[in-house]
């Protein structure tokens, strides 16, 4: 056996020697220095971000493949995986406060062991070209996350939205599995390359329920419309730093391996069969997903709601069918990021100090705690997509994507999409009116944050901002996207 | 009479539908694990049945249902674990009882 071949695998090797050195600090490490775990964690992963961008070192700038091609690594797989890890640093900066807390005591490496597993399983399930190792992955990511979501023992929410979790998950991949029974079948491989040309040119039933289940099943994960209902609950009653991991990493990973499997093995039946699928989803996505986060007066159930929508708005990458949708749904990922870990860390903050969580809590919230009210506004501001922030950009550029699709149907879905865009605004400046206009007797006493927070929030800050203004961040994305091996599947 | 796919084919999706039909209308927690294991049961034969009768020559979805019970397997431990911690603060496994979150 050539074992030159587990190079390839550098990060996902990188990221599993920090899991063990965590774990064996959790093990070994004398009750006294437990407190420096969150640290030692956070700038563990920060090494193997900043190493993940030098080519020399974590980066890929060549295509390589292992295990008889079963896994595949490239320059913008590569950087998929960079943006999840800024992702990571920024959550687990935002939580060393809740992790360092008392009550967490007995369970501080738990949470960090379950969550590097968890990337470990979207790195998988990102390079994955054989769909054992995409569904090894896939469950890699969704079964530890149940566990993390079940992490706040003795608060019954976190449970109840565990339960909910795990059999949604379990049965979205039973329904996935089903529809890669029948790909199996017509195919009589389970390799991408191996199944895109075997059936290139089929066109029958079965390939239709094939594709429906495999769409529904990550459409679950994804939390599309019609799929969405565990959503709002389980991002309600986990821990907020499991929220904030849920909401932007797992969705970020999710879509982008969506894309891959939609492109590199359903690539030739855009046209006849799944770009109408998709087209409903999208649709429905994003009109219901607004229209139920007006009426949401929890802050973590308003986010849920907004990152359904969010989520739809990230389809549009994958509908428009071309490489600058790709580039366009990384780069809304990446901003996404930011703009969402902006508003879960002040969030977070919050409910550290003060237990509460309600949209009426935070009125007046300007005149006690003008700081965490503006970085909330600039939150907003930037999930809403107005400019100058990063959100109006990665907006604007999935959308260019998906019109460069050029159907007479595809704009007419860019404009609910647009639409939509309006009534959303509505609701994230509901926030923003709490917050500046609104008076109240009971206001959020003035209190500080923790340094570990107010950083976390500073990044945040930061990428709102610089992301929407430096455009060397898009041009990279979209140079990656042109060179990528996605190209050849997108000639139509 | 030779025994075809499809003698093997139809009691798989009898048990899919079986699986599908008692997730969405049982109560209890545990028999909706039991339903979600009929399923996810029902996916390995299906992997079996079309390896054995379609593609003799190889052993992919063989493998695949291997790796799938496995899978299977890890999903239960950790679900049962949960609503064991669910049955210690509510004393009931009824999916009813959890509505403590609502629109």
């Amino acid at each position: 056996m050539d074992y030159s071949q587990f190079l390839a695998m550098k990060q996902e090797i990188a990221l599993l020697v920090v899991f063990l050195l965590v774990f064996l600090y959790d093990t070994f490490m004398p009750a006294r220095s437990q407190k420096g775990l969150p640290w030692t964690a956070t700038l563990l992963m920060l090494a193997i971000t900043a190493a993940g961008f030098c080519p020399c070192l974590l980066g890929t700038d060549t295509g390589l493949t292992a295990f008889g091609g079963m896994y595949e690594t490239s320059a913008i797989v590569s950087a998929i995986k960079t943006i999840l890890n800024i992702g990571v640093v920024i959550v687990l900066i935002q939580s060393v406060k809740w992790a360092g807390s008392e009550q967490m005591t007995m369970r501080r490496g738990e949470f960090y062991e379950l969550l590097l597993v968890t990337l470990f399983g979207m790195y998988l399930m990102i390079s994955g070209r054989h769909f054992l190792v995409f569904i090894i992955g896939l469950e890699c990511a969704s079964l530890p996350l149940a566990a993390m979501v079940a992490l706040d023992k003795n608060r019954y929410e976190s449970h109840e939205a565990a339960v909910k979790y795990i059999l949604t998950a379990v049965f979205s991949s039973a329904i996935f599995m089903m529809g890669l029974s029948f790909v199996y079948a017509l195919a009589g491989s389970l390799y991408f390359e191996g199944i895109y040309n075997a059936i290139y040119a089929e066109r029958s039933i079965m390939l239709v329920m094939a594709l429906a289940f495999v769409i529904a099943g990550i459409g679950f994960k994804l939390s599309l419309v019609p799929f969405h209902l565990w959503t709002a609950d389980v991002y309600q009653g986990a821990p907020t730093s499991v929220t904030s991991y849920l909401s932007v990493i797992s969705k970020g990973a999710t879509a982008f391996a969506f894309l891959v499997v939609m492109a590199q093995v359903f690539g030739s039946f855009y046209a006849d069969i799944w770009e109408w699928m998709l087209y409903a989803l999208i649709i429905l996505t994003i009109t219901v997903g607004n229209l139920f986060a007006i009426r949401q007066r929890d802050m973590k159930r308003f986010l849920a709601f907004s990152s359904i929508s969010q989520a739809g708005y990230i389809m549009l990458g994958v509908i428009a069918y071309n490489t600058m949708g790709v580039s366009a749904l990384m780069y809304y990922v990446l901003v996404y990021i930011f703009s969402n870990l902006a508003a879960f860390g002040v969030i977070g903050a919050i409910e550290n100090a003060t237990g509460r969580v309600s949209m009426l809590d935070y009125r007046g919230l300007y005149r006690t705690n003008p700081r965490l009210a503006f970085t909330m506004m600039l939150a907003m501001f930037s999930l809403a997509g107005i400019p100058p922030f990063a959100g109006f950009f990665s907006k604007f550029f999935i959308f260019t994507a998906a019109l460069g699709q050029g159907s007479v149907a595809i704009y007419v879905l860019v404009l609910i999409a647009l639409i939509n865009t309006i009534v959303s605004l509505y609701y994230y400046l509901l926030v923003v009116k709490a917050m500046f206009i609104s008076e109240d007797e009971c206001v959020i006493a003035p209190f500080r944050s923790a340094c570990s927070e107010r950083l976390g929030m500073w990044i945040a800050v930061a990428g709102i901002i610089l992301l929407g203004l430096a455009s060397p961040v898009y041009d990279t994305l979209l140079g990656l996207g042109a060179d990528s091996s996605f190209a050849m599947f997108f000639i139509r | 009479m030779e025994i075809t796919a499809i003698y093997y084919l139809i009691p798989a999706l009898v048990m899919f539908c079986c699986g599908l039909y008692g997730f969405v209308t049982r109560r209890n927690m545990i028999a909706m694990l039991i339903s979600l294991e009929l399923m996810l049961n029902a996916v390995d034969m299906n992997f079996v049945i079309f390896n054995r009768f379609l593609f003799p020559e190889q052993m992919e979805g063989m493998m695949f249902t291997l790796f799938a019970i496995a899978i299977a397997a890890a999903e239960t431990a950790v679900a049962i674990a949960i609503i064991i911690n669910i049955y210690r603060s509510t004393h009931s496994v009824d999916v009813r009882e959890l509505n403590k979150m609502k629109f």
